[in-house]
């Protein structure tokens, strides 16, 4: 999504209302509800959230200098810097290490790179659609955030295809954008 | 509830991914001498003997020399295109023309800001209000941005120009000062 992604693409930027902002703290807890001891360092209560909408639907919330979280249709997703910094709130599954190369130049994670013996899934199931964020074999940073195409147990079974859409991953356009 | 606190998290100053991710950018000589230099303890954690055999564990030897073999390619690739880049960067100049608008009163356009990396806009502001002007974003015919400033200033804005060059570490970038004056109309047939 951020394979292409420069300045350029950004359209607007605005400060939100607070009670936007409450709104979607509440909406992005939805969504990681193990975040939830951690969302006043993530989004504290007195800042001030900058929105910024650009090219196909796709609005960043910035947050202290930082992008915290983008937003994509309906989707709420973290930003992997964010990931770094609360590691534990987030589903995780993880690839091997031949993947890896792959998947930081920005292409879609197969089955059999979350099947294989250095990779793992979690052990609940995770339904399809949901954003998951992607960790590799003898590293201990996530390296992407993706969106499961199918259910992790579909993946186990079929363990063919497309099995994670990557959203965001090191190194892409959101990655390098600093301002 | 107990609240959970942001981790520390290293990045590298080179390529800016976390330093354990180095080996898959560009530029992962350059990383690790950074690494070396400024985090010796994760840098001793990373690259030792036994991190390196833990690494390739699942892998079998044959795949692993493959994938090593890529990365190498592609950071040689990458080199070269940064040092490309550079070599572009340092070549190209930026133009100040300074147009003549009506006998006494001109304006100037700086052309060929890009190379600085900054925003063309906060620039013209910053004109603008040093220079009490007007001052402007404009595209011009190569659809490039410049920015017009209302008045001459040119000897002041190629000092300004020069010092942020040197900020940024770009002395070799040449900065030219060009008059452009504005033909006279055709005579017409008498």
């Amino acid at each position: 999504m951020f394979k292409k992604f420069t300045k350029e693409d950004i359209h607007s930027r605005s400060n939100i209302k607070s009670s936007v902002q409450r709104g979607l703290k509440s909406k992005f807890l939805e969504q990681f509800p193990k975040l939830e001891p951690a969302i006043d360092n993530v989004i504290p209560k007195k800042s001030q959230v900058i929105l910024i909408k650009c090219e196909d639907k796709i609005s960043l919330y910035y947050v202290e200098n930082e992008v915290v979280l983008f937003q994509h249709f309906d989707d709420l997703v973290p930003s992997l810097r964010t990931v770094h910094k609360y590691p534990d709130c987030f589903p995780k599954v993880q690839v091997d290490r031949g993947a890896i190369k792959f998947v930081m130049s920005g292409a879609n994670v197969m089955c059999p790179g979350l099947t294989s013996a250095g990779a793992k899934l979690p052990e609940e199931s995770l339904p399809k659609d949901s954003v998951v964020t992607i960790y590799a074999e003898g590293k201990e940073n996530a390296l992407a955030i993706g969106k499961l195409t199918m259910s992790t147990d579909d993946i186990k079974s079929i363990n063919k295809g497309i099995g994670i859409e990557l959203l965001h991953y090191l190194g892409d356009g959101l990655w390098k954008l600093v301002e | 509830m107990t609240e959970v606190v942001a981790r520390e998290i290293i990045y590298c100053d080179i390529c800016s991914f976390p330093p354990e991710y180095c080996e898959f950018g560009g530029t992962f000589k350059r990383c690790k001498d950074w690494l070396q230099a400024n985090h010796l303890q994760l840098f001793e954690k990373l690259y030792s003997d036994d991190a390196l055999a833990k690494a390739t564990s699942t892998l079998s030897i044959e795949k692993e020399q493959q994938i090593s073999r890529d990365l190498e390619k592609k950071q040689a690739k990458e080199e070269a295109k940064m040092e490309r880049e550079l070599q572009k960067k340092l070549a190209s100049k930026i133009i100040i023309k300074r147009i003549e608008r009506n006998r006494r009163k001109h304006v100037i356009s700086i052309s060929g800001l890009e190379v600085c990396n900054i925003d063309m806009k906060k620039l013209a502001k910053t004109f603008a209000s040093k220079f009490a002007t007007g001052a402007s974003v404009t595209k011009n015919a190569e659809k490039k941005e410049e920015i017009l400033v209302q008045g001459d200033v040119s000897d002041e804005a190629k000092e300004y120009i020069e010092n942020l060059l040197q900020e940024k570490g770009l002395d070799e970038v040449k900065v030219e000062q060009i008059d452009d004056k504005k033909k006279k109309p055709k005579p017409t047939a008498p």
